[in-house]
């Protein structure tokens, strides 16, 4: 393994590192606190994961600039108002014709670009050769810290709970709680059988 | 791969370490919110501003501000026989590393345009939003709210689920207390009621 090849995968050792540091503090710690901050950890690390594979060398986040936008929003519907965006008075894109598929994009694109003034006129950018990261995983990731709070806001509800009948959030005390009970139980249980037959044959 | 890169990830695996070695609770959610933070600014760095938003409003506020009123309501500190060093959870957890990390080798390079999971929707999000969403400048946005809008609604159904489902939990604890005269600590005769 040449050296290239090592730092292209340095980012998914690391997250593997704190994908098992999260993972440690689950299963090793008796909190049940601390196994939640484990928990977030662990999901954290996945998020950073996905978004890692998202990335692409030299490419800039998945926005379209101002301009490229609304040239594309001209482009499909000539009746939205753009009043916040003066200055592509000039593109004539009225005319252009009705299909604005996939193919309309680099069309729009190109337009854009030769737009004498706004974003990309001013930073030079190449319009039709930006290159976007992926916004797959940021979608997905999106939806799952989303979905990440609402188990940890249960799980710490759930624990509340817990604290409230037990009286500790220590794992081994309220498994210690639940054997004494538990062994209370049966004894109870017991004494009533041998007090029962008793009773009937009188 | 810049300094800043190297820097955070340093900073993100200290902070973890850190959080599994710490035993004050209040200092271990703070460190979550440190967390939660560093990893944002990563999600920026790696190109997904959306992403690192939501994870700073939500991962390093939100989450932090539940974590300390449940704290509020449990105590703070962990037991002390809790938080030593176990060795069989950690070699379990080395083991575990070993496997992913031998896994990774297959893995293709980070930020590689020729990456199958750039390849796989073609033509890309990015081109077909442009005629599709009539210029919405956020490829990020327009995915999550057209192309996978039932997804975002079943998002949305999860958070009510989880909201009614906490509000239940709460309120079962307050009205049992009040049914009963309240039994701070007795585990024995809900057990029993069982």
């Amino acid at each position: 393994m040449t050296m290239v090849q090592a730092l292209g995968l340095y980012n998914y050792w690391v997250v593997v590192f704190l994908m098992m540091t999260g993972f440690y503090i689950v299963i090793a710690r008796r909190n049940l606190i601390k196994s939640i901050l484990g928990l977030n950890i662990f999901q954290t690390s996945v998020f950073l994961l996905y978004i890692s594979m998202g990335k692409i060398d030299g490419a800039t986040a998945p926005i379209v600039p101002p301009d490229i936008a609304a040239a594309a929003a001209h482009h499909g519907d000539h009746h939205s108002d753009h009043h916040g965006h003066g200055e592509h008075a000039g593109h004539g894109v009225v005319d252009h014709g009705v299909d604005h598929g996939v193919d309309g994009a680099t069309e729009i694109a190109h337009e854009a670009a030769h737009s004498a003034t706004g974003y990309v006129a001013m930073t030079g950018i190449d319009a039709e050769n930006i290159v976007y990261s992926n916004p797959l995983p940021s979608v997905l990731m999106l939806t799952a810290i989303v979905v990440g709070i609402a188990t940890t806001a249960l799980a710490l509800a759930l624990i509340v709970r817990v604290r409230e009948d037990y009286g500790t959030v220590e794992e081994d005390e309220i498994l210690q709680i639940n054997q004494e009970e538990w062994a209370a139980g049966r004894e109870r249980a017991a004494k009533k059988k041998k007090a029962s037959p008793g009773v009937s044959a009188r | 791969m810049t300094a800043i890169d190297v820097a955070i990830l340093l900073f993100l695996a200290i902070t973890a370490v850190t959080i599994a070695r710490i035993r004050d609770l209040w200092a271990a959610v703070m460190f979550t919110g440190i967390y939660s933070f560093l990893s944002a600014s990563w999600m920026l760095l790696l190109d997904a501003p959306d992403v690192s938003f939501t994870e700073a409003a939500v991962g390093a506020g939100i989450s932090t501000v539940l974590m300390l009123s449940t704290l509020a309501l449990t105590g703070t500190t962990e037991k002390a026989s809790g938080a030593k060093f176990r060795p069989i959870p950690f070699m379990v957890v080395v083991l575990t590393g070993c496997m992913l990390i031998y896994g990774t080798l297959d893995m293709p390079q980070i930020g590689d345009p020729s990456d199958p999971i750039h390849i796989h929707p073609s033509p890309s999000f990015v081109e077909r939003t442009q005629g599709d969403m009539h210029g919405l400048p956020n490829v990020v946005t327009a995915v999550l709210g057209s192309y996978r809008g039932y997804d975002t609604l079943g998002e949305t159904t999860v958070v009510f689920t989880a909201g009614i489902a906490v509000l239940l939990i709460l309120r079962r604890g307050k009205e049992e207390d009040s049914k009963t005269g309240g039994r701070p600590g007795s585990a024995a005769a809900s057990g029993d009621n069982a």
